[in-house]
């Protein structure tokens, strides 16, 4: 059987960014999330106080570099380091 | 001026007007002119000052910075005048060493001055940031004695792993990165308020008025929606100055004292954020 949890992690991101964009588009994984327009500064904060609370994980200080959340494969490499 | 629009600028950042000194005056010019409107205000004179506190990121010369010379205008005799070249921050960390100074030095007059646009509108310019800031001045008198308003408590707090990403070299232009600035911001704020006024015992909707760093509008906006409380609550000039670094959260706080002031017992909260990251907050209440 396939394995279903980065699929349903993926998809999960995928809604959080297109709930805070107001965007029914879905970007490519890797697609620059900040480059396409989809995010402006101040809607970054809500993704990842959405994503703290979707994945029960705590974004330290250290961790709030705009890099790491720049795609969708990003935020999911990142969610995965902190699990 | 750089090919933003107005809208675009108000939209990102609340800003419509901005004020800029007039050619030749100087951070010091400035900083005299918001020392002597404090005094008179509080019915002080200058001699009685036993220290005096100069904020200024953008003072014309290396050293000495502005205070001795604010010190000299004010004809201050051999009290000590210090520096605090901080940027943003240096008002509110210098309220908070004041505070802690003043049952030693006596009456502290802190200064905040700022001519961002010798800065900003310097050539090179940056698009992304010559848009943001405007000059200005605000002064704060910090007693031993009873005033209208007594200071509870402060928090002052550093991060320099964000060091690089809001600086001004020696000779290069501000550099900003936007996005990390609004990303801690966002966070460390309201953080701040939040862990000061538990700490004292306060809630923040009990807080009768927040005199916030006039950064952005929209991060006003979200450090109130993070506490809880309404955005009126956040007194906000920034539509008529822009962001005038250290300065502004002085001036954000005499325009409110002459419209509303501190009534007795009521808390109010200082707070800001700025190049280091430093950023604080400070917790008042009226008499």
């Amino acid at each position: 059987m396939p394995a279903q949890v980065p699929m349903n992690r993926q998809a999960q991101i995928t809604e959080i960014i297109r709930t805070i964009s107001k965007r029914d588009s879905a970007p490519d994984p890797d697609e620059s999330l900040f480059d396409s327009g989809l995010l402006d500064s101040f809607a970054l904060p809500d993704v990842l106080s959405a994503l703290e609370k979707a994945f029960s994980i705590k974004i330290p200080d250290s961790d709030l570099n705009p890099r790491k959340f720049d795609s969708i494969s990003r935020i999911e490499s990142y969610i995965e380091s902190r699990l | 001026m750089v090919g933003s629009s107005a809208e675009w600028i108000f939209n990102v950042s609340g800003i419509e007007e901005r004020r800029f000194a007039a050619e030749g005056e100087t951070v010091t010019d400035m900083a005299v002119e918001a020392a002597g409107d404090c005094l008179s205000r509080a019915g002080i004179k200058a001699p009685e000052l036993g220290m005096l506190l100069v904020s200024s990121g953008s003072s014309e010369r290396r050293f000495p910075g502005p205070a001795a010379s604010v010190a000299n205008r004010l004809k201050l005799d051999g009290i000590p005048a210090i520096d605090l070249p901080m940027a943003s921050a240096g008002s509110l960390f210098g309220m908070a060493l004041a505070a802690r100074l003043a049952a030693v030095q006596g009456k502290i007059l802190v200064v905040a001055a700022e001519k961002m646009s010798s800065v900003v509108l310097k050539q090179p310019m940056n698009p992304s940031t010559s848009v943001l800031f405007g000059d200005g001045a605000g002064a704060c008198l910090i007693s031993p004695d009873a005033g209208c308003a007594r200071i509870v408590d402060s928090a002052l707090y550093t991060d320099g792993s964000f060091a690089d990403d809001l600086r001004l070299e020696l000779d290069g232009p501000l550099e900003m990165n936007g996005r990390t600035v609004i990303l801690q911001a966002s966070r460390k704020i309201p953080r701040a308020i939040g862990t000061l006024l538990e700490k004292c015992g306060r809630a923040p909707v009990d807080t009768a008025c927040f005199l916030m760093h006039q950064a952005n509008q929209n991060l006003i906006d979200r450090v109130a929606g993070a506490l809880g409380v309404a955005a009126e609550k956040f007194y906000s000039n920034i539509r008529r100055y822009g962001n005038t670094s250290s300065a502004s959260m002085l001036i954000a706080a005499s325009e409110w004292q002459k419209q509303v002031g501190f009534q007795p017992g009521a808390p109010v909260v200082f707070a800001t954020f700025g190049a280091g990251f430093h950023w604080g907050a400070l917790l008042a209440e009226g008499c």
